[in-house]
């Protein structure tokens, strides 16, 4: 089904915008090495003169977000920038530990912008879109100058040139990284770009305010409202365009190693509002994190990837074994992705890795408490390389996983398991990262992205920076610049309604008094949702969540309690609000996965596997992007299809046998 | 385990503030303090009491998010971040005090939770390389020298969690502000503003109320990402410098901006 | 103003007036130690060292103008480095003074992180001020701790100055209470330099990873000298090594 839909709806009496509704990117045609300059080109332009006129609200300052305000300060624009933390510098970009992609070719090893474009589609398993991957990979080289020129130290070789490594399983090194903490950096660079544009007076940073609503008239977004979180004032926020760049929302499972306040408020109230909400069901699970250690566990902590390199991940063969590890001889140890898996062994990609961790486990061979974990064993490597060796390379990781077990992993082996990492789905946006509420852009992990049904290690930190430095600016631009600035202010009667239902939500929260905490609400959505609808999804097992969600949510309404008050710092209330939230977006998320009956990337399908139990993608069937509609009733989003053309990557089987 | 809480408890900054003691009776080793707290939360709502407040976002040691002051150490140990504590540190039956950041220019916005905006604002006053997206030079064409590259890397870890401040007797974000004079000063590319920012940022902690160095390296001693005491050094003598060549601050300081 | 002259107003420019105080100050102690020693050689080779003092430059100087100058570059020097002080203490407690709200001390168990010799700076600056002043009144005037017509004063007698230094240091520190004072603000004075001479180098931003350990030993070097000095005087008068004149 394709549809076309001409708004009539004229803002602020200018002129009509004609508006291509859901289902396509918008994207120029052509060769694709030219689409990105082609509609960069036909895209129109505001005069510097007159962009102090316009107004735009940015919600969320991590990559995405702080690149997009600060840029856009730049410009001349006048700039809100909204973020729950107490200060920019902590959006949970800051965590992203491995590096960023860049196809520079520094290495001279055969690196290319349609090498990384062609890996990125590949590596998405043939969900994301061509135009927008390779778009991706061109603006990745710009990131990097822009970066180094704002100070970010990244690694050096000796000759004082940029240095690159190998990161996930790529056969480039394509890399750039800033020891173990490169999302930190690019953070505190684009912060620190930020905080030049609030010190010049073009942007005006809000930080601890929560983005509770989008407020939409005449079928634009015009605006937001906030609640401060020290005061509890909630707050009407007009502006010519919203950007949301609120990230993923890796927290519906409960444990996940986003940070604590990480939420899908901002992008599920836009939805709410009409924004198609793009793949929700696609998921990345990471394979290396720190196993649960019981119920108290409140986040997972992850260990990179590169661990991989030298450990050798194994269960024992015995279900139920009690042995201390070291005391379990080679023969009853059970190297399961070696054996599966024999040219990759341990490096399969991370889902691949996730996946068997999981069975082994299932299987009931897992290790350390509740049986949830696996051995990553680190003694031949030792003895091959020495311990000189390992500490030198993963010397910083090994004093983490001691700092946090309590057990130190030059002895013994580590344990780990798989981990809710990263959310390829999002708002559906068009080619110009636009929602299909017009005006309301999407940015970062917020948005549906560009990594298909999987993401590739060391491309997120590159995606949120590409939308924030070098999309966005343009397309709101052209966007602006086809509008009239101004036209509404916050006493417009859709600022009045959308405050009120807010104040009502909150007041609410706060009159149930209940017998259940937040947390025990949302520990229990996390346990179905990680169960039914993480590593691997079946029929019954997501119905049964289907059912499940919905009461679970009704008894959140009738039996939660928050303590408090509205007018005060609340960490309940804003929790709550959250969780009510969260609560609405799995179900859509199972919806999403039951529909999706193929796999693909980060969603396994049991139904559909290969002989040898590998994702099976049906692309006759399901090439496109679930873009869901809100109907007014949860259990019945509409599903739009975005088709997905492969003119370039020519889909084939992923194998890594 | 068990534990006993002294916990400061203050609704909000114009309130005065008290301790009060909690049980924390069901302790468990693995856990973070932080989740130890969060247990105690759990049981306080219940008991329909007011949880404790108190910031923490990441939960693993690099959004700077976590604050406390622990029996009298900001973090509660050496070199970690709050979040990054385990309660396998405590012993059974111990009591344990926890305070807010206390400063003057981190005022209390409700228990444990305070406001450092004024470390934002010494950023704003020049803890930045002016480099407007798009103006950028091909990375590889300004080459730093791998040593610099590194010292630049060491003082750019700082967090930002004010553990500095915190446990400085004098009250000064020294460490702070020479961790970022300190990182962009190494590069190549922050030569340009080197001393004004120095002098800007100088300017502003002052005027935000921090107190002055002595020294004493408390901050370096207790700073999760183990800045060195030497980046002050590198402060001063930037001030020194810019003093030398005659530069003045030409920043706006929040408290010019008020009045 | 513009230039150097504006330093005073920051935080750091205070401590740099610390630091060039300080310094001076640095050198002025170990100078003193260095020249007290001369009372090992005997009362005349002490006492003329008072008298080479004032004739420091002399003839093309004026007698005593060079020990004038100096003497008001101390003075100079003291005022600036005790003015810092004050200045950037105030500082201090003004951030440090949060305690305007919770009426509550700062830290209930504060837990020193780092060397000892940092936290007595302000404290041990005051011991060491009201020293000073009982040091000149001392041995320079002969106002306070010495009995009647113990202490000879300066002559001009014979047509030339005669300074009797030697008895005055023998007989005042042969009183036990008075050597113990002069011992005890000795330790006062070695912290002080132990964490002044280090810090001095780190103000002025000479410091760096590299030489932090040749500058702390320097540091030790220079409060250990100085103190191991000025101990041995009082020492030497009690344990009679150094007598009164024949």
């Amino acid at each position: 089904m394709s549809e076309t839909k001409n708004e009539t709806t004229t803002r602020t009496g200018v002129r009509q915008i004609e508006f291509v509704k859901g289902l396509e990117s918008g994207a120029s045609g052509g060769p694709i090495e030219q689409r990105w300059d082609t509609h960069r080109f036909q895209m129109k332009l505001v005069n510097p003169a007159n962009r102090r006129r316009y107004s735009v609200i940015v919600v969320g300052s991590g990559l995405a977000g702080g690149a997009a305000a600060a840029t856009l300060g730049e410009q001349g624009y006048n700039v809100k920038c909204f973020c729950y933390q107490d200060s920019p510098r902590r959006a949970h970009s800051i965590a992203a530990q491995g590096g960023i992609n860049a196809a520079k070719n520094y290495r001279n090893d055969g690196d290319s912008i349609y090498r990384l474009f062609y890996d990125t589609v590949k590596g998405g398993d043939f969900r994301a879109r061509e135009s927008n991957v390779y778009r991706l990979a061109q603006v990745s080289v710009n990131i990097i100058d822009q970066c180094v020129a704002q100070g970010v130290p990244f690694a050096r070789e000796y000759g004082g040139y940029l240095d690159n490594r190998s990161f996930g399983g790529a056969q480039v090194s394509r890399t750039f990284y800033a020891r173990g903490q490169t999302g930190q950096q690019l953070l505190l660079g684009a912060y620190q770009a930020l905080e030049r544009q609030i010190a010049a007076g073009a942007v005006k940073m809000f930080p601890r305010n929560e983005m509770l609503d989008v407020v939409v008239i005449d079928g634009y977004a015009r605006g937001i409202i906030t609640r401060d979180m020290v005061t509890g004032k909630i707050e009407r926020h007009v502006a010519d365009a919203v950007v949301l760049a609120t990230g993923g929302y890796g927290n519906v499972f409960y444990l996940s190693t986003n940070a604590k306040g990480c939420n899908t408020t901002a992008i599920w109230r836009a939805h709410r509002r009409g924004a198609f909400f793009g793949n929700p069901c696609f998921t990345q699970i990471h394979p290396t994190c720190i196993p649960v250690t019981g119920d108290h566990q409140s986040k997972l902590t992850l260990m990179s990837e590169s661990l991989r390199n030298d450990g050798r991940i194994w269960v024992p063969k015995k279900v139920g074994e009690t042995r201390d590890p070291r005391q379990i001889p080679e023969n009853e140890r059970y190297y399961y992705l070696e054996e599966r898996y024999p040219s990759f062994g341990n490096l399969v990609p991370r889902d691949v890795a996730s996946r068997n961790a999981k069975q082994v486990c299932d299987e009931g061979r897992g290790v350390g408490p509740g049986g949830l974990g696996v051995y990553l064993d680190f003694s031949d490597s030792i003895k091959r390389l020495g311990k000189a060796k390992i500490v030198e390379r993963y010397g910083n990781l090994f004093d983490m996983y001691a700092q946090i077990t309590g057990e130190n992993p030059y002895e013994t082996p580590m344990r780990i398991y798989p981990a809710i990492h990263y959310t390829m789905g999002g708002l559906w946006v068009d080619y110009n990262l636009m929602s299909t509420i017009p005006g309301l852009f999407v940015a970062g992990e917020a948005n549906f992205s560009d990594h298909g049904a999987n993401r590739l290690g060391a491309s997120a930190l590159m995606q949120g920076l590409a939308d924030g430095y070098f999309v966005l600016p343009y397309t709101i631009a052209n966007f602006l610049a086809g509008i009239k600035p101004g036209g509404v202010d916050t006493n417009h009667a859709a600022f009045v309604e959308a405050e009120a239902e807010v104040n009502g939500r909150v007041k609410k929260f706060l009159s149930i008094n209940g017998k259940r905490t937040v947390d025990d609400f949302h520990r229990e959505l996390g346990k179905m949702m990680w169960d039914e609808c993480g590593m691997a999804r079946n029929e019954a097992g997501l119905k049964k969540a289907l059912q499940r969600i919905p009461e679970i949510r009704e008894e959140f309404w009738q039996n939660v309690r928050v303590p408090g008050e509205s007018n005060d710092l609340n960490q309940e209330l804003e929790k709550a609000g959250r969780v009510a939230d969260f609560l609405e977006l799995g179900e859509l998320m199972c919806i999403d996965a039951l529909q999706r009956s193929e796999s693909c990337g980060g969603h396994f399908r049991e139904e559909s596997q290969t002989a040898d139990g590998e994702a099976l993608r049906d692309d006759e069937n399901f090439s496109y992007v679930s873009a869901w509609e809100y109907t007014g009733t949860l259990s019945k989003p509409e599903l739009h299809k975005e088709p997905l053309a492969f003119e370039y990557v020519k889909p084939s089987q992923r194998s890594y046998k | 385990m068990k534990v006993t809480l002294k916990v400061w408890r203050q609704k909000n900054a114009k309130t005065p503030g008290e301790f009060k003691t909690y049980p924390a009776n069901h302790v468990s080793p693995d856990m973070s303090f932080l989740e130890m707290l969060d247990v105690v939360n759990q049981e306080l709502i219940l008991k329909g009491e007011e949880p404790i407040a108190f910031d923490h976002d990441c939960r693993e040691g690099i959004c700077g998010m976590c604050s406390l002051m622990i029996n009298g150490i900001a973090h509660g140990k050496k070199a970690v971040t709050t979040c990054q504590l385990h309660m396998r540190s405590f012993n059974d039956g111990d009591t344990i005090t926890i305070e807010p950041w206390r400063a003057k220019p981190f005022p209390i916005l409700k228990d444990l939770v305070v406001d450092r905006t004024s470390f934002d604002r010494i950023i704003q006053a020049g803890g930045f390389i002016s480099a407007s997206t798009g103006s950028a030079p091909d990375g590889n064409s300004i080459p730093v020298a791998k040593p610099d590259a590194d010292k630049a890397m060491d003082a750019a870890a700082c967090i930002g969690c004010a553990a500095c401040v915190a446990a400085c007797p004098n009250g000064s974000a020294m460490l702070f502000t020479a961790a970022k004079v300190t990182h962009l000063g190494f590069l190549p590319q922050g030569q340009t503003e080197r001393h004004q920012r120095a002098v800007n940022m100088i300017a502003v902690h002052d005027a935000e109320g921090f107190g002055n160095c002595t020294n004493i390296g408390e901050c370096s001693a207790v700073c999760p990402k183990e800045i060195s005491l030497d980046t002050i050094s590198r402060l001063n003598r930037d001030i020194v410098v810019a003093a030398l060549k005659g530069i003045e601050p030409n920043v706006e300081t929040a408290a010019a901006k008020a009045s | 103003m513009t230039g150097v002259l504006t330093l005073y107003r920051t935080s750091v420019g205070k401590k740099v007036i610390m630091a060039l105080t300080g310094f001076i100050l640095v050198g002025f102690v170990v100078f003193h130690m260095y020249g007290n020693t001369k009372m090992y050689q005997g009362p005349e080779a002490f006492n003329a060292y008072a008298v080479g003092l004032r004739e420091l430059g002399y003839p093309v100087f004026g007698y005593e103008h060079l020990l004038w100058v100096a003497r008001l570059v101390l003075i100079g020097a003291v005022i600036l480095h005790i003015w810092s002080a004050t200045a950037l203490t105030m500082q201090s407690h003004k951030s440090t003074g949060a305690n305007a709200v919770s009426g509550t001390r700062r830290y209930g168990e504060q837990k020193r992180q780092t060397s000892y010799a940092a936290y007595t700076m302000r404290f041990g600056g005051i011991v060491l001020l009201l020293f000073i002043v009982y040091h000149i009144l001392h041995l320079t005037f002969g106002m306070v701790g010495y009995g009647p017509n113990e202490f000879q004063h300066p002559n001009y007698l014979g047509g030339h100055p005669e300074y009797f230094v030697y008895n005055n240091v023998v007989v005042g520190f042969q009183k036990p209470l008075i050597s113990g004072f002069y011992m005890l603000a000795m330790v006062f004075l070695g912290m002080h330099l132990y964490h002044g001479v280090w810090s001095m180098f780190q103000t002025l931003g000479l410091n760096s990873v590299k030489y932090t350990g040749v500058l702390r030993g320097l540091a030790i070097l220079v409060a250990a000298a100085v103190v191991i000095g000025n101990l041995s005087f009082p020492i030497a008068v009690m344990a009679g090594i150094v007598g009164p004149a024949v």
